[in-house]
């Protein structure tokens, strides 16, 4: 495939969560919001380009039998790094995210892409897979806690135009099972045509 | 792409290199970022604190000690001064009866007690309903009272506090915060 | 007394799987089969177990003292990378049919948020030793009593005639939200 296939992939064909269905736990936990699903998708492209890249540099100096925790080595490095960077820099969407960013490392995206492809690959197509994964990843995110947000609280990017609250169980738990459940289902339909 | 075979030596090296390396970056991200993310913990502390009491000119952070609480341990108090006049206290208090959890105030008492603001730092209740206490329309029913008079439980059990509509118990945890606040002011050495 | 309000809320208020979405993916794959299901939940619960014993251990004895608590993500992870080869290779000589029903699900366990998550949370509730082994055992169980609900949905849904589209992640999904909203009926057990 192009280069530019390569890129795009992720974004409807083989889009990380509503094709492959990976990476549901940060999905379903921080897409409350338009903002702090971008968020989040953001942090994890980060961390997907960083660990493409130097896995990609790294795929022939690691013996095959010790190829996991080579790789979970250097992808737990990357997520702290955006932990650190995110503590300092942005505290508010660091407080909201919580506990998911830590868990990027076990987003079974990142090692999926790394044993999968840049592996195997060079470094810039593993690069542009790695973008590429984490800007679906992000979209997805995007649609998802826009559509959570505006049903379940009536705001738009923070910006509220009804009085009082939406339809709240979209911001909780069940809601986010639902909703990703129809956004699959509809990407699913979309796909077949 | 031909790899590198898997001997014992090869995969104990690699690895350690790779966690070296690893460490040493990591080393070098922590030092970096260490200011920043102290800075931006301090900052939220004050942040909270001048919502709470009136104007000062003092380092709340800095003369902050603590007192003993209803508990058995102790609430932070942040002492608010004006060109060296005390002009109020704000204290860290907090309720472990929420609907979720744990709810986290900073109540801001003018010196002799009366409530001036109060901001909630930390809560999981449910969305649209406990949640609603960070809200004026609740919170704001506490200022300018004084709990010597003002007795702090929502109307339903006796006291003077209008509970948010269907978050009976957020309110409680509320007002069990806020009152914790006024007794380990009341019962404290003051400075 | 406070143990029973740690394993019911982890088991049923606050439940890994349908509350705090974490484990969702091997839920989402292991839960068509209700025997698969309990031989997962085991599993699962036999890693938190142990790893949260010794990466509690590790956080006080080794990266609290040595100052280098940035470096709990990747000391945590490889702990369980490494609990979970062992468990492999266990279950190979111990059990070779559930061994083989798991499948790729076994290595999967390491990538499991649950695992990795349940590690973080007893440092972050500042829980003791036991308190965080007791935490940990809970939330296993809520996983596998979660996986196991699902399992039998799930066998039952075979027999059901489902929209094309629906079929497979969406059908499942949407049943974990009826199944979170009946758990949120839980949320006034524990104050």
């Amino acid at each position: 495939m192009t280069q530019l296939q390569n890129f795009t992939k992720g974004f409807i064909r083989e889009n990380p969560i509503l094709v492959l269905v990976l990476g549901t736990c940060p999905t379903l936990a921080t897409s409350t919001s338009a903002l702090n699903g971008l968020g989040m998708g953001l942090a994890t492209t980060f961390v997907l380009i960083g660990s493409n890249v130097v896995i990609s540099l790294l795929a022939n100096l690691i013996p095959d039998k010790v190829r996991i925790p080579a790789f979970i080595v250097v992808i737990a490095s990357f997520v702290t790094v955006v932990d650190l960077v995110m503590q300092a820099y942005v505290p508010s969407l660091y407080e909201t995210l919580g506990i998911f960013i830590p868990l990027i490392v076990v987003n079974c995206i990142v090692l999926g892409r790394a044993e999968a492809f840049a592996s195997k690959n060079s470094v810039f197509s593993s690069l542009l897979d790695g973008f590429g994964m984490g800007l679906g990843f992000t979209m997805a995110l995007g649609i998802l806690g826009m559509f959570r947000e505006l049903v379940g609280s009536g705001s738009v990017f923070g910006y509220k135009f009804i009085k009082g609250d939406g339809i709240l169980v979209f911001i909780l738990a069940p809601g986010a099972f639902i909703a990703l459940g129809y956004l699959i289902a509809i990407i699913n339909r979309i796909r077949k045509t | 792409m031909a790899k590198i075979n898997s001997s014992f030596k090869n995969m104990v090296l690699s690895l350690t290199l790779i966690s070296l390396g690893a460490s040493v970056a990591l080393g070098f991200v922590h030092e970096f970022t260490k200011e920043p993310i102290e800075l931006s913990k301090q900052n939220k502390k004050i942040e909270a604190i001048k919502k709470v009491v009136p104007e000062f000119t003092n380092d709340p952070a800095d003369e902050m000690y603590k007192l003993p609480s209803e508990w058995g341990d102790s609430l932070e108090v942040y002492p608010a001064k004006r060109d060296n006049e005390l002009v109020g206290y704000g204290i860290k208090a907090y309720s472990q009866k929420g609907y979720s959890g744990r709810i986290t105030l900073v109540v801001g008492f003018k010196p002799e007690g009366t409530i001036y603001n109060i901001t909630v730092l930390e809560q999981k209740e449910t969305p649209g309903l406990g949640t609603k206490m960070v809200l004026p329309e609740f919170k704001d029913q506490f200022n300018d009272k004084n709990p010597d008079s003002f007795i702090l439980k929502v109307k339903k059990d006796g006291g003077e506090v209008d509970a948010i509509t269907a978050a009976t118990i957020s309110s409680r945890a509320f007002c069990d915060a806020v009152q914790n606040a006024y007794s380990t002011l009341k019962k404290g050495d003051l400075k | 007394m406070e143990y029973i309000i740690i394993i019911i809320s982890a088991l049923l208020v606050n439940n890994v799987v349908l509350a705090q979405f974490l484990g969702v993916c091997p839920f989402l794959g292991v839960s068509n089969k209700v025997d698969t299901a309990l031989g997962m939940g085991g599993a699962v619960t036999f890693v938190i177990v142990i790893a949260t014993t010794v990466t509690y251990l590790i956080q006080i004895y080794v990266l609290n003292k040595l100052g280098i608590a940035f470096m709990q993500t990747i000391t945590f992870i490889l702990v369980i990378a490494a609990l979970v080869q062992m468990v492999e290779i266990i279950l190979k000589k111990v059990s070779q049919p559930l061994y083989q029903a798991l499948g790729i699900f076994l290595p999967l366990i390491t990538t499991n948020c649950a695992v990795l998550g349940v590690a973080i949370l007893v440092i972050q509730k500042n829980y003791n030793l036991l308190q965080g082994v007791v935490f940990g055992a809970a939330t296993a169980l809520g996983f596998g009593l979660a996986l196991v609900i699902m399992a039998g949905i799930r066998e039952q849904l075979e027999l059901a005639d489902i929209p094309n589209g629906m079929k497979g992640v969406p059908i499942s999904l949407v049943i974990a939200g009826i199944l979170a909203l009946a758990f949120m009926g839980f949320s006034g057990i524990v104050r």
